[in-house]
């Protein structure tokens, strides 16, 4: 701001008659707790796609797998390395079947499902495979949606452990207070100093790698931070009047946690185990990267990229699916929570 | 303050504590014995036990190995380079990791800060919505996303950088592994310093600074930022652990010779002593970094200094 000198002339002010400070009183229709919070969420239109994404992908985790017409472990060796290719699509140029393969000349366009010469057949003009086949012959489109089924698995069992545990954990340790909570605390924090990575390092030589160990490992630190969050609302809402009403008319500890206090926090609660869902389908696809996920011949998206990876100089579309459906699934996690978020309390920080 | 430091201390110290039994009853009640040639009788097996120490109660042994991994002294190899002391296989290998490590937090923070402060700055304009988008985009593709985009475009296609690590170009070769690990860094830190730059900007003690004619960089770097800054330091944790795992897949993309892919060979293979070692340098790290990060925190925001209880963990 400039430190102009500033004069009033007389103009600069009028005054204010008594008809125009007249303001009509505007009514409101009242809105349930519920109903507010819908409206705010259908507002946000990041969270609404990303609601809607995750119901896709979820249908398609059901039903991808039946309706390609191949099976997620079958291996023909004819059928090696295709590109995509999907019927109608393929007319307008693109899925027809045909790759881009880098020769010491240059790049050339090559398609094997039909072959140049029209009097060889390949055995391949009726086999549509939509997102192509790996170098063992397997289809991915099928291995895609089973991946992306345990991709959902680990979301399913993130929420839980949260919602089991995690919850719990801090409602005790904030509504009893005292040495209960202190023993409780120091417990999570000693548990919190050890890195995740640590603990699945440890687990995988005690146990074998596959779906088991994950939730095992996800179980152990997955709900430090939600046990964080819980007592810490805890720790705002006893000392409240209605809590100590509660008590004064006999109510008992459980009566109080679970009828009185829960559901006052269980909006910031349900947040909390939204955005760990993202983590722990990180975590899985990481440990599939590093060669600790799902056993073969099973598929992960993170086993998929990480199979991919070692052709995709030369079969780059075998790479690009997966990683599409982990990264729509990883956003529209994300956006959903982001979401939630606000809707629940606009006031809340990012955490 | 003094209370609460010792406080941190000695937690992180009981941390270590456990993982480090953990990591020797792990040892205890691995089966298999290096002894159970038939040709021994009972009391050469005695002698063998006197002589590595083994006939010791449980507790002794515990303190003697605490003692051996404090000191680096780690053990061998068994698979992955054989009879290598693991200290000489750490002493090549953790530089450059933590080189690597260290670029990427440096970069990472300074983009990640400069994205975050001019998101705030230019509240609800595209600035801010580019600034949205990556950091989304950051939190939600694993790194190796990145990398592998990288190596495509930029080592593969347009041959601008090597597609692996070389020992010979150790700057020119880490760029783009630094760049793929640095994202996460950048995505965090831009969006919790456009959140903390925000509520900063909208306070009354910077509505009165405006007001008293203070120039708008004093504002922004001195009264702003520096405000900002202190809740920032909480998600320097969380970016550590970020690194170290990242620091596994990006070492394995680009075959850098660091202890994540060292790690990740030694799960793999089966290595033991391998994996117990870095997984205790890893832990070390971590722990390490997690104190200090309290204790900064504690010197910076007086009101967790001042707390009597735990109310503001």
């Amino acid at each position: 701001m400039n430190n102009k000198d500033f004069e009033f002339l007389p103009n600069d002010f009028e005054l204010v008659g008594q008809e125009k400070i007249l303001i009509n009183d505007e009514t409101f229709a009242g809105q349930s707790y519920w109903r507010d919070l819908l409206s705010r969420f259908t507002q946000n239109k990041g969270a609404i796609a990303g609601l809607i994404f995750i119901v896709l992908v979820i249908i398609m985790a059901i039903f991808g797998p039946k309706i390609s017409g191949h099976t997620y472990d079958a291996q023909i060796i004819t059928h090696q390395n295709l590109a995509p290719r999907i019927q109608g699509i393929e007319k307008l140029g693109i899925f027809d079947g045909s790759e881009e393969m880098n020769t010491s000349t240059g790049t050339k366009l090559q398609n094997k499902y039909i072959s140049e010469d029209t009097t060889v057949t390949t055995g391949l003009e009726k086999v549509y495979y939509w997102f192509g086949t790996d170098v063992l012959g397997r289809d991915i489109f099928t291995r895609t949606w089973t991946g992306t089924r345990i991709s959902l698995y680990i979301a399913l069992v993130a929420v839980l452990v949260d919602m089991c545990f995690g919850m719990i954990y801090g409602l005790v340790s904030g509504y009893f207070g005292g040495k209960v909570d202190m023993v409780l605390q120091r417990f999570a924090e000693i548990l919190n100093g050890i890195p995740t990575l640590v603990i699945v390092t440890l687990l995988i030589l005690v146990i074998k790698p596959g779906l088991i160990t994950i939730t095992i490992a996800l179980a152990i630190t997955g709900w430090i931070g939600m046990s964080r969050i819980a007592r810490a609302q805890v720790l705002k809402l006893k000392e409240q009047e209605f809590i100590l009403a509660s008590k004064t008319l006999g109510a008992k500890n459980l009566f109080i946690i679970f009828k009185e206090i829960l559901p006052n926090i269980f909006g910031q609660l349900i947040v909390m185990s939204m955005f760990s869902i993202p983590n722990a389908i990180f975590t899985e696809a990481f440990l599939a990267f590093i060669g600790l996920g799902v056993p073969q011949p099973l598929a992960s998206l993170g086993s998929l990229i990480s199979d991919a990876f070692k052709s995709f100089t030369t079969h780059p579309y075998m790479i690009v699916f997966p990683v599409i459906v982990l990264a729509v699934i990883m956003l529209s996690f994300n956006l959903l929570a982001d979401g939630l978020r606000d809707a629940f309390d606009p006031k809340m920080k990012e955490m | 303050m003094k209370k609460y430091i010792i406080k941190r201390i000695i937690i992180s110290v009981i941390t270590l504590v456990v993982i480090l039994l953990v990591l020797f009853l792990m040892l205890e009640l691995m089966p298999g014995s290096p002894f159970n040639d038939e040709k021994l009788n009972e009391a050469q097996k005695a002698v063998i036990r006197a002589k590595y120490g083994l006939d010791k109660p449980i507790f002794v042994r515990f303190l003697n190995y605490i003692k051996a991994m404090l000191s680096g002294d780690f053990g061998v190899s068994y698979t992955i380079s054989k009879n290598t002391p693991i200290t000489t296989l750490l002493q090549s290998r953790l530089p450059i990791s933590l080189r690597i490590g260290g670029q990427a937090i440096l970069i990472g923070t300074m983009i990640g800060l400069t994205l975050g402060i001019i998101a705030a700055i230019k509240h609800n304009t595209i600035y801010d919505t580019i600034t949205t988008v990556i950091s989304v985009l950051g939190v939600s593709l694993p790194s190796y996303v990145f990398a592998m985009t990288l190596i495509y475009s930029m080592g593969f296609k347009l041959k601008w950088f090597p597609l692996l690590y070389q020992m010979d170009a150790p700057i020119y070769s880490s760029v783009l592994p630094t760049v793929s690990l640095c994202m996460f860094t950048v995505a965090t830190v831009a969006r919790f310093t456009r959140t903390e730059m925000l509520e900063v900007l909208g306070s009354d003690y910077m509505l009165l600074a405006e007001s008293k004619g203070i120039n708008s960089f004093h504002l922004i770097f001195k009264h702003a930022l520096r405000n900002a800054l202190i809740p920032i330091i909480t998600v320097l944790a969380p970016l550590v652990v970020g690194l170290m795992t990242g620091s596994l897949v990006i070492e394995k993309l680009f075959s850098i010779p660091g202890i994540g892919s060292l790690l990740v060979s030694a799960i793999q293979s089966n290595d033991y002593n391998v994996v117990v070692a870095l997984t205790f340098i890893y832990s070390l790290m971590y722990i390490g970094i997690m104190l200090v990060v309290d204790i900064l925190y504690g010197v910076i925001d007086p009101r967790i200094r001042l707390a009597k209880g735990d109310k503001n963990e």
